[in-house]
């Protein structure tokens, strides 16, 4: 292991401490089978948010652990198709660090601040860091243009909890999976068409059968299953994940 | 029978010889070696992805090799995974060649690099990673300057071999190194090489596709990870071949073919997939302009945009690079999960319309629209070739323009060759003379300037609900600034008409 680690980036080497718990990854699905949708992960553990994790939080994450359900609950803000990375956050707001945490807490003020002016309820409240809304319910394409990675580390760092769309653009669903800041969630139908901003909802992530309630209208809807990224947002995020793959060491002590 | 040290494997195979087109099977004591050195648990590293039942009661002499065609991209990835077969939807892991980053994301990706290998961690390897100051450079904004002067920090700590600096915003030629827009610079730097494996925090990364390489875009998180490991997790995407034959009419240009693509297959129409170009036209096209052909693939939704290398190909780049590299090329008998055929002598110049890069329209039929201003520039349409053909048509046209007419060069080198290069056909003058005469705004410094918006100060961006035409790629609302502008995507010759007429134009006005 230490020969192939060291391979990758001599570096790294320095940096091993005690062997991870990787050897015990029977649990753990296998990167390099393909994935059908019927054959998903078990459960979802809680995204890990970079926000308060501190390095040695992946190391004590362990395969081993209970698989949980997990549950989002809150109000609803409703967007249409299309809805892409210049309208959730708008290019003049780069220049925000997301690595930095006070410019990490700026960007989440400015989320979805580029919606056109028809969307009369805005998503965070002009003066407010954070949103009220938990849930983002989208349409097609969710997230298109641009690679920024500011997309969804805003909407998550203004406090929403999952999207629920239709279907997504690439790169902002992999980067969602990869920072674990909000959870990238397809629906079955157009969901966006039958839930106004406002509405209460909840979400029940569970083994192969998630849905979402919305209790205002007293509809259900059935949720599909998370796919490929299920063994990455079941890991917490690409660190953690690649760790247990035994492809990076354990984080630095 | 495989060889019994690998287990469950139920390929029968003969090794076969590996070409230089054409990578085959190679037996799998082979590339189990290789897998085992390459951070594979060796408890997984013997799993076979594609499934073909075992012949049983027959010798593999007589089966013959069974050989599964893939195409460029499935080749590519294989390869930079060091497997001898993938088919789509493989998740792999994938050594990257280069690692592109600018100044919006660059901060970003080494501060979560630093969180994760630690603050002394050393990237994998300093002369991989290229770092392009390109989005946010002339503008008095604080934290745009800063984000220059981090990348500074990080590549002079981490050594890293190419980093294209900017210190004196006054005047962008006292910096010797400064290049520009990234995805251009990358080409004109040679770091865009066929068959390799190339990674950028930026959407139009894709743009590199057209030297017949992986080329796509990544957020930050992904970006820190390549930094610390030089790997990268990729699923492996399905082809869509787009076959263009036919000779290209001398008013249409690449902008009007993938606007064409977009419009025909919607802003969604290639997710996740690779788009795959190919066919008489695409082989006359010259590198900037098979540029612009896979730099909007993203605005398809496409992974990565990809095209044949060839004599054209390999002539650009051995001009720029001494780095060795070896081309592939799709297999006769690969799958495609869709072909599109377009015959371009058919087609006619084109625009997207407000506000998705999808809403197609024939220029002709948009005459009446009035415009507010032009915008030449970008990764899409601001390289070298871009000016020239503006040039030509206002040449042609020999009228002044009619509205605020901004040219942006994409790189110093495009700059230059605005001032230095002698248009066709028009007796020796060079693109800055055209213009001038024209009556366009001097060409400005050369960045991403407008096509995003940016900081308030930024050049050319649109800080009212005008109506533009512009060489960029998107046209979402807010794109360029103003949420109520209207813009109106469009090639550079579409763009130089509108600006004669102020409105919409076909460039066939002033062309025939």
């Amino acid at each position: 292991m230490a020969a192939s680690l060291q391979s990758v980036n001599p570096t790294l080497s320095r940096n091993l401490s005690s062997p991870n718990n990787s050897s015990s990854v029977a649990p753990f699905r296998s990167p390099f089978l393909r994935f059908d949708s019927t054959s998903v992960s078990r459960g979802f553990k809680p995204l890990v948010s970079f926000r308060n994790a501190s390095s040695s939080a992946f190391v004590t994450r362990s395969a081993a652990e209970p698989q949980e359900r997990k549950t989002f609950h809150g109000l609803c803000y409703v967007v249409g198709d299309n809805i892409d990375t210049d309208q959730i956050i708008p290019a003049e707001f780069l220049t925000l660090v997301p690595s930095n945490p006070d410019e990490y807490e700026k960007l989440g003020s400015h989320a979805l601040v580029g919606l056109p002016a028809a969307y009369k309820e805005r998503f965070v409240q002009p003066g407010e860091m954070k949103t009220k809304y938990s849930i983002i319910i989208g349409g097609e394409n969710f997230g298109c243009g641009s690679s920024r990675e500011h997309a969804p580390v805003c909407l998550g760092a203004a406090g929403a909890k999952a999207v629920v769309a239709q279907s997504y653009a690439r790169i902002f669903f992999r980067n969602s999976v990869a920072t674990g800041e909000i959870y990238p969630l397809d629906s079955e139908v157009r969901v966006c068409d039958e839930c106004k901003t406002g509405d209460v909802a909840t979400i029940e992530l569970r083994e192969g059968d998630s849905i979402l309630i919305n209790h205002t209208t007293g509809k259900e809807y059935k949720l599909k299953a998370i796919g490929d990224a299920g063994p990455v947002i079941d890991a917490g995020g690409i660190f953690a994940y690649a760790r247990k793959a035994g492809m990076i060491p354990s984080a630095a002590a | 029978m495989a060889s019994s040290v690998i287990s469950s494997s139920p390929f029968v195979c003969k090794s076969s010889s590996s070409s230089k087109k054409d990578l085959g099977f190679s037996s799998f004591t082979k590339s189990s070696q290789i897998s085992i050195h390459r951070c594979q648990k060796k408890s997984i590293s013997r799993k076979i992805v594609s499934v073909m039942a075992p012949q049983k009661d027959r010798s593999p002499g007589t089966t013959g090799s069974v050989k599964t065609g893939m195409t460029m991209t499935e080749k590519i990835l294989a390869r930079a995974a060091e497997k001898s077969l993938v088919v789509p939807g493989d998740n792999i892991w994938v050594n990257v060649d280069v690692l592109m980053t600018h100044d919006v994301c660059g901060p970003g990706a080494f501060g979560i690099f630093k969180r994760e290998f630690g603050e002394k961690a050393k990237v994998w390897d300093p002369e991989k990673i290229v770092v392009i100051p390109d989005h946010y450079i002339f503008t008095a904004d604080k934290r745009a300057n800063r984000n220059v002067d981090i990348m500074r920090e990080h590549c002079k700590e981490q050594n890293i071999k190419y980093f294209y600096d900017i210190t004196d915003l006054g005047n962008f030629k006292a910096n010797p190194d400064y290049k520009g827009v990234c995805h251009v610079a990358l080409a004109q730097e040679g770091h865009c090489r066929p068959g390799e494996v190339l990674l950028g925090t930026d959407s139009h990364t894709c743009t590199a596709g057209a030297f017949g390489q992986f080329a796509t875009g990544i957020g930050n998180t992904d970006a820190g990870f390549v930094l610390g490991t030089g790997k990268i997790l990729l699923k492996v995407p399905p082809t869509m071949r787009f076959i263009l034959d036919g000779e290209m009419p001398s008013y249409l240009q690449s902008k009007d073919l993938i606007l064409q693509i977009i419009g025909e297959i919607s802003v969604a129409g290639a997710t996740y997939k690779t788009m795959e170009f190919s066919g008489t036209c695409i082989e006359n096209l010259s590198m900037e302009e098979r540029m612009t052909l896979c730099n909007m693939v993203v605005e398809a939704g496409g992974k990565n945009g990809v095209i044949p290398p060839d004599a054209t190909t390999l002539n650009y780049v051995e001009n720029r690079t001494s780095v060795p590299f070896e081309p592939v090329y799709s297999d006769g008998n690969a799958s495609f999960v869709a072909d599109y055929r377009f015959d371009v002598s058919k087609l006619e110049p084109v625009v997207a319309k407000p506000h998705s890069p999808d809403n197609r329209a024939l220029a002709r039929e948009c005459k009446d629209v009035k415009i507010d201003r032009v915008y030449i520039g970008s990764c899409t349409g601001g390289k070298t070739e871009d000016f020239m053909a503006a040039a030509k048509l206002f040449h042609a046209a020999g009228k002044k323009v009619k509205v605020p007419t901004f040219l942006v060069p994409a790189t110093q080198k495009v700059w230059m060759d605005v001032y230095a290069l002698p248009v066709p056909g028009s007796g020796g003058k060079t693109c800055a003379q055209i213009f001038e005469e024209a009556g366009c705004d001097t060409p400005a410094s050369p960045s991403c300037g407008a096509c995003l918006g940016g900081p308030a100060d930024t050049y050319a961006r649109l800080n009212e609900p005008q109506v533009c035409v512009s060489t960029t790629n998107r046209n979402f609302p807010g794109r360029m600034g103003h949420k109520e502008g209207q813009i109106y995507l469009a090639s550079p010759y579409t763009a130089a008409a509108s600006a004669l007429t102020g409105h919409v134009t076909d460039p066939r006005e002033f062309l025939q």
